[in-house]
């Protein structure tokens, strides 16, 4: 399901650009991507970016508060791993609350064409 | 929807924002009735497979909207549409939350702020509605809450399913 939405999201496929915005900065997107193939230690995912340790945490802190991940201290190595269920979560609310919205509006677009006939 | 009526959909997690704009092949005037009379709006604000059913309204600033959404077996879920700011026939601002029948509002479950405004598109209208859940908890519960909802129509699918199951292999 996870890898899923990253494929999505590589694709940039509309019908998921709401959960493209949802992990809207480009980091974060690039360490969910690296996650999707499986856990890794914080300073490997650290490496491909020109960034200090600190604002990187950061990053880390602000998905694992979105639960997107989960981290935890194996000895002296921080492991963060995908939360595929939180994922999963996210992407079927918003694909319902799309889906509602596209149902009373079309019932919207009826009630308006009966209203203008009547006008006529 | 006829195929260029522009619809956009976009959700910001950061800000637990909801970004909802369409176009309406109507002018402004009928979209904003349709939005503003109770009898306009049971016609259209619940999305299928649901029917909205107002009790009361009364649009105008510190006014509510109580109504319910009732489903096919005849369930109604309750909400309350407190109008805080009104400019018409350009747009309001509402609180929106969950009550019960007699319009108390439900304070454990999440609320969430709409901003709705109108505006001409050639001969079309655009509507945009900025929906935003007060806190991200809030829009944390909303998404537990769907997620539940989700399992338990796939469960009374289940049972549905095992019930025919069953009744095949009784015969």
């Amino acid at each position: 399901m996870a890898r899923g939405i990253l494929t999505h999201m590589d694709n940039n496929n509309p019908e998921l650009d709401t959960v493209f915005l949802a992990f809207a900065d480009s980091t974060r997107r690039a360490v969910l991507r690296r996650l999707g193939e499986g856990p890794a230690s914080v300073s490997d995912l650290a490496a491909p970016f020109d960034m200090a340790l600190p604002p990187f945490m950061k990053h880390i802190r602000t998905l694992e508060n979105a639960g997107l991940i989960t981290t935890e201290k194996v000895g002296r190595v921080r492991i963060c791993e995908l939360n595929p269920e939180k994922y999963a979560a996210v992407e079927d609310w918003l694909k319902d609350q799309r889906r509602h919205w596209a149902s009373r509006y079309r019932k919207l677009d009826q009630l308006l064409e009966q209203m203008k006939d009547k006008d006529r | 929807m006829k195929p260029d009526l522009h619809y956009s959909f976009q959700a910001d997690m950061q800000t637990s924002r909801l970004t909802i704009r369409r176009e309406f092949d109507a002018p402004r005037d009928l979209v904003w009735d349709c939005y503003t009379w109770a009898e306009l709006l049971d016609q259209w604000f619940a999305p299928e497979p649901f029917t909205a059913k107002t009790k009361s309204m009364a649009f105008e600033e510190g006014g509510h909207w109580h109504f319910a959404m009732v489903d096919p077996e005849g369930n109604e879920h309750w909400s309350r549409f407190d109008y805080e700011t009104i400019t018409p026939k350009d747009g309001y601002q509402a609180r929106d939350a969950f009550s019960d029948p007699d319009g108390g509002i439900n304070r454990d479950l999440p609320a969430s702020t709409w901003d709705v405004t109108f505006e001409d598109a050639s001969q079309r209208t655009l509507v945009q509605t900025v929906l935003t859940y007060e806190t991200p908890e809030a829009l944390q519960q909303v998404i537990d809450m769907g997620m539940q909802q989700g399992m338990e129509a796939t469960l009374s699918g289940l049972d549905k399913l095992l019930a025919k199951l069953t009744g095949a292999t009784a015969k």
